[in-house]
């Protein structure tokens, strides 16, 4: 009988409109490194958010069994107390903090008097410190240390809290090759020691170097186990279980329309890190799409796409930009997204509550704000003429909403994204740019956007289309470009090629 | 049964209708309610045509000061801390200009203003393009300007005489004809001031035209158009409100000049930040920065206009300031940005910007106009003057948060 120490049953979570988690379920066996796996989106974090008690118990269905025992955590202090820690892919450190301070933020070692104890304290931060192998100062300051380091801080804090069961959701996505071996082999360490972890990330060739057993999630609902030594245990196997589903109408149909003349193309195209220049973030990409054309972008999240799109459109990230530019076979220079929009171009963004709306305006202020200039004479704006727009923008989205005069954050996500995308058809866009367009919304509002694009490419415009959904790439796009870490890896014909294909550009680029 | 059920709902949506009215209009509301208690404390005291001439006059530069807080706070809660050293240093130059060195004093107020409006753009320089936050930047430019003040005017008193300088500021419009004066030196049988009469006809009687063309242009290119009762409703209130101030203008001096440019700047304000695109972008960098500077727009220009703007609104405020007190000093303006940010805070504007009109300032002022005057009248130290000025800052934005909250 194995030794179970988790037990996740049946777990469902939703969010308004979607579905994240659907009976889930998920054991774990005390002493082994077990891998969740699947695409983004698919409910890795969430479901570890309904472990650690981020989601507490009550939003979700579902009972989770830790030790043989029920539990009910209602916040993270109290999945904590029971010894289980989870580390954020975004690290939860304070930069300007010593890594003493941050180890023991929240849980300060104090004196009779409530004052806290520093010499204990950085006596304990060190102890932990070489358990993990990190050989620093615990008085140096998180932002003085690389991103390996302070992996290796969290994990120190995670000893300091008598971790019997670590979660590290993408441990490795922001470290190199080395760094990233380092920390596999130290939690294969921990293993002999008695030390559970569940590790999420994309990087399967870490799964088969490390991992016991593979849980394989997929949509929200866990498709299989796979287990070291019993089944087989290769990337293509488990990006067989992560990308299987079945491709049914999901997409639209629609006639290929591509003319010859290419809207869009970009040589050489290189964009540095806004706040670390040394970093290259898009590294000479070069590609073109022409009218009638939808093009995809694949690749993990960090592959530099949303960077590429964003330097494109008026320069609006990065710095040191170098490379060429060219609108229907002519140089362009974008200054400023003012420029781009007046070239014809137009950003979906994919973070519509950061980046892509005002939430407490109404849909009419989010429409018209791009260009205000068509329908304001001298400055002055047409406040009739600006309603009759609206109505005509949010009618040809489709959005659900009793009145344009309604706050768009009272929106639910596939509304608010159809508002977004409103604003920007607004604009008249040659060459509409989508970034992660359907993330999030539900089945219904996927395709209706699925349609729009059609409709784009049916009126001789472009669309360019990142997406993590690779189903959705293969479905809606006539060509694919394949990206990691910065690199153009493939350009593909998305009536020729496979998840299966472009995961392994991928995966192997790793 | 039906009927029950449909009676009920009728009347619960009718009982939303009546609690958004007055979550909408609470600080208008609030200021009626506090009108009417200190016209009733003083017994009629206030209603007193002097009291109510002087209550527009006396806050007349808080409301021009608002008006431009109101563009910074816009922007995201920003406040600009160094109005009232501003008001010193140019009320202090215009001063010192026309009185000591007996400048022009047609030449001395543009140049005022445009000092006024170099400090505004130094400052939104720094606030806009190098993003200093505004907080610091005019806490410094609070000290510097005070100093530049103090030594403009050499730490002394300096007065304005100057009959031209004065007659642009706090003279009243008497039309001949209309307005018969009595004074001392040629009494007169029958004195009488007619033209706020006139003009507050005027006024309504635009106004009125101005509904009406409104109207049938919506109706002829089939807009959305509200009900005739609510639209004509709303005009016979304010023409009461209009035709009630005139008369009590008409029984103290009539209409001030101080008043005609106060009211300007406030519907200048208004048409900006209601109409225009470039106030609509003050709005929107509030709301999102991000997501506004990705639609297009150049988000630090809008910062450096709110700055610039507010700088020559405070030159102007320090020329109000000057022709009304009749002299600067060193301490002149002191703690006035506090007046105006209170003021916009009280009318509803958002403390992380992005919401707030014109209209709610305006009340806002009256409403610590009101307070002020009904206070000085019963007698309240100045002790007690501030407490219950801070006690009802804190409510008015409690209340205005909590509203909020529970709608969202």
């Amino acid at each position: 009988m194995a030794d179970i120490i988790l037990e996740m049953k049946n777990i469902t979570k939703e969010f308004p409109g979607v579905k994240a988690l659907d009976n889930v379920n998920l054991v774990v066996e005390r002493g082994t490194i077990h891998a969740l796996i699947g695409e983004n989106g698919a409910g890795k974090s969430t479901l570890m958010n309904v472990l650690s008690g981020i989601y507490p118990y009550g939003t979700y269905s579902g009972e989770i069994y830790y030790n043989g025992k029920l539990c009910r955590f209602k916040t993270l202090k109290e999945s904590e107390a029971e010894n289980i820690v989870i580390i954020h892919q975004e690290l939860a450190l304070i930069p300007l903090l010593s890594i003493g301070e941050n180890m023991f933020l929240g849980n300060e070692i104090r004196n009779g008097a409530g004052v806290i104890d520093w010499n204990k304290t950085y006596a304990e931060a060190e102890k932990h410190m070489r358990q993990v192998g990190l050989q620093e100062s615990p008085h140096s300051l998180i932002k003085d240390i690389g991103t390996g380091k302070q992996q290796l801080v969290e994990i120190a804090k995670a000893f300091s809290k008598n971790v019997k069961l670590l979660i590290l959701d993408e441990p490795t996505s922001s470290l190199n090759d080395e760094d990233a071996k380092m920390l596999l082999d130290l939690l294969m360490e921990f293993k002999k020691q008695g030390l559970t972890s569940i590790i999420i990330t994309h990087k399967l060739n870490e799964i088969i170097y490390c991992a016991d057993k593979a849980t394989i999630i997929r949509d929200g609902s866990t498709i299989e186990t796979l287990v070291k030594g019993v089944d087989e245990f290769s990337e293509d196997r488990i990006i067989r279980g992560m990308v299987g589903r079945p491709m049914n109408d999901r997409y639209p149909e629609r006639e290929n329309k591509v003319q010859a003349e290419v809207s869009l193309e970009v040589k050489d195209w290189t964009v540095h890190h806004p706040l670390y220049p040394e970093k290259v973030v898009d590294d000479h990409i070069s590609f073109k799409v022409h009218k009638g054309e939808i093009i995809g972008f694949s690749g993990l999240q960090g592959a530099g796409r949303t960077e590429l799109a964003m330097s494109i459109f008026g320069r609006s990230y990065g710095t040191n930009i170098s490379g060429e530019l060219y609108l229907h076979g002519k140089k362009t220079h974008l200054r400023n997204p003012e420029a781009a929009i007046h070239a014809g171009l137009a950003y979906v963004t994919e973070d519509r509550k950061t980046n892509g709306l005002l939430l407490n305006e109404s849909i009419r202020f989010n429409t018209t704000l791009p260009r205000l200039d068509k329908i304001s004479n001298n400055g002055v704006i047409d406040k009739d003429k600006e309603k009759i727009v609206a109505e005509k923008m949010r009618e040809e989205m489709g959005t659900k909403t009793p009145s344009i005069e309604q706050k768009v954050g009272n929106l639910s996500g596939g509304n608010q994204q159809k508002a977004l995308l409103g604003k920007w058809m607004f604009t008249e866009p040659d060459i509409l740019i989508m970034d992660e367009p359907t993330r999030g919304i539900d089945v219904g509002a996927k395709y209706d956007i699925y349609c729009l694009m059609n409709q784009m490419v049916a009126d001789g415009k472009s669309v360019v289309m990142i997406s993590s959904e690779m189903p959705e790439l293969l479905g809606m796009c006539d060509r694919i470009y394949v990206m990691n870490e910065g690199r153009l890896l493939a350009e593909l014909n998305a009536k020729e090629t496979t998840q299966e294909e472009i995961m392994g550009y991928i995966i192997r680029d790793s | 049964m039906a009927a029950t059920t449909a009676g009920t709902a009728a009347s619960s949506s009718n009982k939303r209708n009546v609690i958004n009215f007055l979550t909408k209009n609470s600080m208008t509301i609030a200021l009626v309610a506090v009108f009417i208690l200190f016209a009733s404390l003083t017994g009629g005291r206030l209603l007193f045509a002097q009291n109510m001439s002087n209550l527009l006059l006396q806050n007349g530069y808080v409301l021009v000061m608002a008006c431009g807080m109101l563009l910074c706070i816009l922007t995201g809660g920003n406040i600009d801390l160094s109005v009232g050293s501003v008001i010193c240093m140019v009320g202090g130059l215009a001063a010192v200009l026309i009185t000591n060195l007996g400048w022009n004093p047609y030449l001395t107020i543009p140049i005022c203003l445009l000092v006024g409006l170099a400090i505004g753009a130094w400052q939104g320089y720094w606030i806009g393009f190098v993003r200093i936050p505004p907080f610091i930047t005019t806490l410094a430019g609070m000290f510097i300007f005070r100093g530049i003040g103090r030594l403009v005017v050499n730490n002394k008193t300096v007065p304005m005489q100057n009959a031209a300088f004065n007659n642009l500021f706090t003279s009243y419009i008497n039309i001949p004809g209309l307005d018969v004066i009595s004074t001392k030196d040629a009494p007169v049988d029958n004195p009488h001031i007619w033209s706020p009469l006139v003009i507050g006809g005027i006024v309504v009687l635009l106004i009125l035209l101005l509904t009406a063309k409104g109207r049938l242009s919506k109706k002829k290119n089939g807009y959305h158009l509200n009900s005739a009762v609510m639209d004509y409703g709303k005009v016979v209130i304010v023409s009461a409100l209009i035709m009630w101030y005139c008369t009590k203008l008409s029984q103290y001096k009539g209409i001030s000049v101080m008043l005609v440019w106060v009211l300007a700047v406030c519907l200048i304000y208004y048409f900006i930040t209601s109409k225009t695109v470039i106030g609509r972008y003050f709005y929107a960098v509030g709301g999102n920065e991000k997501a506004t500077k990705l639609s297009g727009i150049n988000t630090n220009r809008i910062y450096f206009l709110a700055y610039a703007n507010m700088g020559l609104l405070a030159g102007l405020c320090g020329m109000l300031c000057l022709a009304r007190v009749g002299s600067v000093s060193g301490q002149t303006g002191t703690s006035f940005e506090m007046d105006a940010i209170a003021s916009c805070f009280i009318g509803g504007a958002s403390a992380y910007g992005g919401s707030g009109s014109v209209g709610g300032v305006v009340i806002g002022a009256l409403l610590l106009g009101v307070l002020n005057m009904g206070m000085s009248i019963l007698g309240f130290t100045d002790s007690w003057q501030y407490v219950v000025k801070g006690s009802v800052l804190l409510v008015a934005v409690i209340f205005d948060v909590v509203s909020k909250r529970k709608k969202g």
